[in-house]
């Protein structure tokens, strides 16, 4: 019998197609995802060198950073962006591929997108030049963000040349507070090791904790795991995933659909295989997690205080503490629960599912959000708004005072037209809280789409359990 | 791929720990559908202030780091998203190598497809070289003996580095790894047979 083997390990060994002479593999790459912004270089390289794109029908295209999410029918307004998605097009069109257009009520974050058409599976490896495609690893699929280069040679030999990482494997034990989210379980994982803690490493996250979350919440822990530097993130499938696969444009049907069930089955982790590290992480202590500063390390209680650099670790840490809380513009052991903000960004491909828009109408329901806040609401596709308005959820959004939008990456980078102005303060469910991230000098603060929702009603952070 | 054998040049230090890629490129300029050009955007936010004036005391605006082609900074350099516009824009500047504690796992990768050199030192060896940065001119650059050479109050100082051996290689050979995968079509092509046999629904073209 073969040694036990982790579900990585598993992946892997069954998409190697040759080990180069100095060790590096050449990898199987199943499925590609492309967007507007990583992708024109990438084809136009093709052109140059005369190559073809080997599988068109493992490639779906879709236009998501670029795109308005108002006026959709007046087309793209900035004269560069429009460029980017008309060239996402005709590379699409040349190489037939198949393109999602702004039109499409499937059109949306290709990270949401893949997984509502089935074209996201277990034991799959998926590519695509965005490092949030550590999305699809909630399906227990290697699934990995790479650079335009790699996106040229995925597309002309549809394989990776690749060195293994290492396995790591996160357990969460106990069991979580209520209104305790996904969100929050990855912030406070990213808290705990740090935006470096995962870097060399594939994440495979465990624990009844994990099980217990939705396919939605598990791609919200996936998605932040280039957070905590790891390239790609893993949750074992189980009946949920299955559930989740069922009937999707894109999934295998009918007896396929068993056979593959079998085959999905036997990628769990092995009894007894190692992994190179193990992070255990105690749910009974997470309460909800907001962000302070500019990283995503930068993680607090909401219960809990801006940080001192006095008290920092080391000099190092003080200057990288000074800096943030500069351009955060907070003093030093301001309570969280003070912090005051004028903007609300709900969406993004960590944030903007069906899952996540129902918690928000819950807490929107009968209240209004503040006078002084701008609080909008970007679904994450096409069919995310659809199912959302079918619940009649647009109708309590709308009546709250939130802005109803179109689907779209929006504030989640503002690429497009929705930034935050300098020095605005934003409660965001999106990633990332890096300086100029939603806009130049813009100030973000992470955190679930709960809390969010409460901050857009009181007009600053707050626990929202209780409202 | 581009080559990259010896350098020569002065050093900026940049006094950042997780540097992210969009402070090394913010995302107004990721709208290009060009690899080039990128260069002069390069820490856009840190050159410029908000009305567009120039930031004096941020190193790249400073006429001692004029034409500098090394970079030497904090830990966890590159952290965040895939943009290949990050090593574009750091290429196009000039700058070939970049010296730090650690490197987010995306960007480092990014490098070598670009022609640039990221090294890995020890914290302190790099703080200590970020100091030598502030008076030294010349820091000569030897992927293939993997040491950084400078003369420092007159006294010959080197510090050797460690690098994957094949990615030494790739550097120094500048290969097009396209072209290398492309002669394995046949082994391509017998994965792809053997999977449609053993998981054939991945196989099954559907039209959505």
């Amino acid at each position: 019998m073969s040694a036990p083997k982790t579900l990585y390990d598993k992946i892997w060994d069954n998409h190697i197609v040759s080990i180069n002479d100095d060790g590096t593999t050449i990898l199987y790459i199943d499925r590609h995802l492309v967007h507007e912004v990583t992708s024109p270089q990438a084809f136009e390289g093709l052109r140059m060198s005369g190559r073809k794109v080997r599988r068109p029908e493992f490639t779906l295209a879709t236009a998501d950073h670029n795109v308005p999410t108002m006026d959709r029918d007046k087309g793209i307004a900035d004269p560069d962006s429009k460029l980017q998605v008309e060239t996402l097009e005709r590379n699409a069109r040349e190489n037939n591929i198949t393109y999602l257009p702004m039109s499409d009520k499937r059109q949306g974050i290709v990270h949401i997108v893949g997984p509502e058409q089935g074209f996201t599976q277990p034991g799959m490896t998926i590519v695509c030049g965005d490092s949030h495609t550590s999305t699809h690893g909630a399906f227990g699929a290697l699934a990995w963000g790479i650079g335009t280069s790699e996106v040229e040679h995925t597309l002309a030999t549809q394989t990776l040349i690749q060195t293994k990482a290492k396995n790591m494997c996160i357990k969460i034990t106990g069991e979580v507070m209520d209104g305790v989210t996904a969100k929050d379980i990855i912030l406070a994982i990213i808290k705990k090791i740090g935006t470096a803690g995962g870097t060399g490493y594939v994440i495979e996250y465990t624990g009844d904790v994990i099980r217990n979350l939705s396919m939605e919440g598990r791609m919200t822990v996936c998605n932040m795991s280039i957070e905590a530097g790891a390239r790609a993130g893993l949750i074992s499938p189980d009946e949920k995933t299955w559930e989740y696969l069922k009937g999707r444009p894109l999934a295998p049907s009918g007896v396929e659909f068993e056979t593959a069930i079998r085959y999905w089955q036997s990628l769990a982790t092995d009894e007894g295989a190692q992994y190179d590290e193990i992070v255990e992480i105690k749910a009974d202590e997470i309460i909800p997690q907001v962000t302070w500063g500019t990283s995503p390390e930068d993680v607090v209680s909401i219960d809990g205080y801006v940080p001192d650099p006095k008290n920092a670790s080391s000099d190092e840490k003080k200057r990288s503490i000074e800096r943030a809380l500069d351009y955060m513009g907070l003093e030093p052991n301001t309570p969280i629960n003070e912090i005051e903000v004028n903007k609300v960004f709900i969406g993004s491909c960590t944030n903007g599912r069906i899952e996540d828009l129902r918690a928000v109408s819950k807490i929107a329901k009968g209240r209004k959000v503040e006078k002084n806040v701008h609080a909008m609401i970007v679904p994450g596709s096409g069919l995310v708004k659809e199912q959302a308005e079918k619940e009649g959820l647009d109708k309590i959004f709308i009546e709250a005072g939130f802005d109803w939008r179109d689907p779209g990456c929006s504030m989640c980078l503002a690429m497009n037209a929705d930034k935050l102005k300098p020095q605005e303060r934003c409660a965001s469910t999106s990633n990332r809280n890096f300086e100029g991230r939603q806009g130049r000098g813009g100030r973000t603060h992470l955190m679930s789409p709960q809390m969010a929702a409460a901050a857009a009603i009181k007009g600053k952070l707050t626990d929202f359990r209780d409202l | 791929m581009e080559k990259f054998n010896k350098l020569t040049g002065n050093a900026i230090p940049l006094r950042i720990t997780n540097v992210d890629t969009d402070m090394i490129i913010p995302k107004q300029f990721l709208k290009t559908i060009k690899r080039t050009g990128l260069g002069e955007y390069l820490f856009f936010e840190l050159k410029f202030d908000q009305d567009g004036n120039k930031i004096d005391s941020f190193e790249l605006n400073q006429d001692q780091y004029k034409g500098a082609n090394i970079l030497i900074a904090g830990k966890n350099f590159g952290c965040g998203s895939s943009r290949e516009h990050a090593p574009w824009s750091i290429a196009d500047y000039g700058i070939k190598c970049i010296i730090a504690p650690s490197y987010a796992d995306i960007f480092y990768n990014n490098c070598f497809k670009n022609g640039i050199l990221p090294i890995i030192l020890d914290e302190e060896t790099v703080a200590k070289l970020q100091d030598s940065a502030e008076n030294t001119l010349n820091f000569n650059i030897d992927l293939e003996k993997q040491n950084i050479t400078y003369l420092e109050n007159n006294e010959q100082k080197e510090i050797t580095f460690e690098i994957d051996p094949v990615k030494k290689k790739c550097l120094i050979e500048g290969l097009d790894d396209i072209g290398m995968t492309l002669n394995k079509s046949s082994s391509i092509s017998d994965f792809e047979n053997n999977q449609a046999k053993e998981t054939p629904w991945l196989y099954r073209s559907k039209i959505i």
